[in-house]
């Protein structure tokens, strides 16, 4: 059995211990802080921590102007709710850039008890849509503690994604991470796996069969959306000539967009999208299965790996023929 | 309560027909923009800018200034005359208000207007904004006041009174929220568009201390400006009753003239109207 460890407990753990050194941060809820975890700083620091009801639009626009006024908020509630003040977002927050930090919890599929009302499949392509706006998911628990005083120190609007789920670690405790760089996991020349969140485990799972069949795949933790590490992409196009994103979001706009944005200008290689189709998901028992179920299964990964191998050795042939 | 005298009630008022006067030019040269909520706001943002105010135009970011937000972004020409005379740019600047690379924007924004607190033009954001900067000053141990004036038709936005209970929750006495009911709005009257009334009595019940004024009397805003700082444990807001497009005969109380720019004959009438006043 591996072991899995829980990322907004980590987080929640994070921010409050972050918060006993910057007395600067406070945390703005809408009545959800025992279910994204900003509990923990709610019980140290009761004074920097504001429950405004459930009250979504609310909690941003507090948030902007604890901003305004020298603090560093943290606002949030889950990730699928935060769609009902995209406005305050986009305004108040991406356009004014004030320093406020958007913390999408319950992200993806990961409530997957609550279903489609409370699935986040399309936050990633909303946020990153928005001039100004950083957008972040951690791999794992490890990866969303070292995110805190990271996405904190950094001056200006964040969208950061915790997901409900308790997930295997894929980095130790003195992983680093910095916004806007990609990480290479695993190296392979044979065709890139892309991947961010939950879906980083699964793509290193992958990587480790298709070793088995003698393909090599390269895997990338793409932790930053926005800012994409464009040169990172490039260098895997380049290397590998086939790329295969995987992510917990929607196909439409998310990693896979905006990998293949970058594929579009400067090398286009044949690519596969791992992730959600364009419908709604129901619930199920675990979120596991419900990765599985929606096309986000280890094996979803390996056969669109084989995929786009197969759309390389094409484009190679046809080059030979001519 | 401060005694205000005649002399500076009379200064004010003449400041503030120079307002009415800015604005229209403004609208009329640049061919578009909101003069019926902005002639309305009028005395309010004078007794704010020229008097109320603990602000200083050579220190911007002064950290003890009092906050002001123009949550009904739409007044910007007013906002941007009002701090343009106070000395935030020259006044000349006013000229370039919505032309292309110009720091005056179509509604305000805070990254490029000098004493421009906050982005604003989408309706409803500030109560809960003033809310939060009331917070972080308690944090941070300032004794600003923040001060947010809201349209009437704005107050039809649900994330409003959200911010009604925010700022009753936390008890934030150094909010005061100046609502410019002028009873018109883009697509008509207020009260036949989206009734707002028993008005008074809704905020109340939000826990809200109420004032209600005549906003066009220049000694009644003052004088609930200062009373409003003598109210503890809980928020204010000042009513202030206005007409849309005061000041100039054909655009009160027309919906029409929310957001339309006179042409070259009606702007001579209005100037010739306000300056027969000013005589």
């Amino acid at each position: 059995m591996i072991k899995k460890v829980s990322i907004r407990k980590a987080f929640g753990e994070a921010l409050a211990d972050y918060g006993a050194i910057n007395f600067n941060i406070v945390v703005v809820v809408a009545d959800v802080s025992a279910s994204v975890q900003t509990e923990y700083f709610a019980e140290r620091f009761p004074e920097r921590f504001f429950n405004v009801g459930i009250a979504e639009q609310g909690m941003v626009d507090t948030g902007v102007g604890l901003a305004l006024g020298g603090m560093i908020p943290f606002v949030n509630t889950f990730a699928g709710l935060m769609l009902r003040a995209v406005e305050q977002i986009r305004t108040c927050v991406a356009y004014a850039k004030t320093n406020v930090k958007i913390i999408g919890g319950y992200a993806g599929l990961s409530d997957y008890k609550d279903g489609a009302t409370h699935y986040s499949i399309m936050d990633i392509a909303i946020m990153r849509a928005m001039p100004e706006m950083v957008v972040m998911v951690p791999a794992d628990a490890n990866e969303a503690k070292k995110m805190v005083p990271l996405v904190a120190e950094y001056d200006g609007p964040v969208y950061l994604r915790i997901s409900r789920a308790e997930t295997p670690l894929v980095f130790n405790d003195d992983h680093k991470v910095k916004i806007g760089k990609g990480i290479i996991i695993r190296e392979g020349k044979d065709v890139t796996l892309i991947g961010n969140g939950v879906m980083v485990f699964r793509c290193l799972e992958a990587a480790k069969l298709l070793a088995e069949e003698g393909i090599g795949a390269r895997v990338i933790n793409m932790h930053t959306i926005k800012p994409l590490d464009i040169s990172l992409v490039k260098q895997a196009a380049d290397d590998t000539e086939a790329i295969i994103t995987a992510e917990e979001h929607s196909i439409i706009g998310g990693l896979g967009s905006a990998v293949a944005e970058v594929l579009g200008k400067y090398h286009p290689v044949p690519l596969e999208q791992v992730g959600i189709a364009d419908s709604f998901v129901e619930t199920a028992l675990d979120p596991e299965s419900l990765l599985d179920h929606y096309g986000m299964a280890i094996e979803d990964i390996i056969k669109a790996a084989h995929r786009t191998i197969i759309r390389k050795r094409e484009k190679f042939e046809k080059l030979l023929k001519k | 309560m401060g005694y205000h005298s005649e002399k500076l009630i009379n200064e004010l008022n003449e400041k503030a027909q120079q307002f009415r006067l800015d604005v229209l030019e403004m609208i009329h040269e640049r061919g578009a923009g909101h003069p019926g909520g902005s002639l309305s706001a009028v005395e309010i943002i004078t007794a704010l800018f020229f008097h109320h105010l603990k602000i200083d135009a050579n220190h911007p970011d002064w950290p003890e200034r009092d906050r002001f937000i123009l949550s009904k972004g739409h007044a910007s020409p007013l906002l941007y005359s009002a701090l343009a005379r106070r000395g935030y740019f020259p006044v000349e600047e006013l000229h370039t208000w919505g032309h292309l690379g110009s720091r005056l924007q179509g509604h305000p924004d805070r990254l490029k207007t000098p004493g421009v607190e906050m982005t604003t033009g989408v309706l409803g954001h500030g109560i809960c904004i003033g809310a939060g900067l009331c917070l972080a000053a308690r944090l941070k141990d300032f004794n600003y006041h923040t001060y947010v004036l809201l349209g009437d038709g704005e107050c039809q936005c649900g994330v409003i009174w959200e911010g009604l209970m925010i700022a009753a929750k936390y008890r934030l006495s150094k909010l005061t929220a100046i609502v410019d009911y002028n009873d018109v709005q883009l697509d008509g009257p207020v009260h036949e568009i989206m009734p707002l009334e028993p008005f008074a009595e809704k905020w109340r019940s939000f826990n809200f201390a109420v004032l209600e004024i005549d906003g066009h009397n220049i000694r009644q805003v003052l004088d609930a400006l200062d009373m409003a700082k003598e109210i503890h444990g809980q928020p204010t807001v000042i009513i202030a009753h206005t007409t849309k497009g005061k000041g100039v005969s054909f655009m009160e109380n027309k919906a029409e003239w929310h957001g339309l720019a006179p042409n070259d004959v009606q702007y001579i009438q209005a100037v010739n109207e306000l300056k027969g006043e000013m005589r």
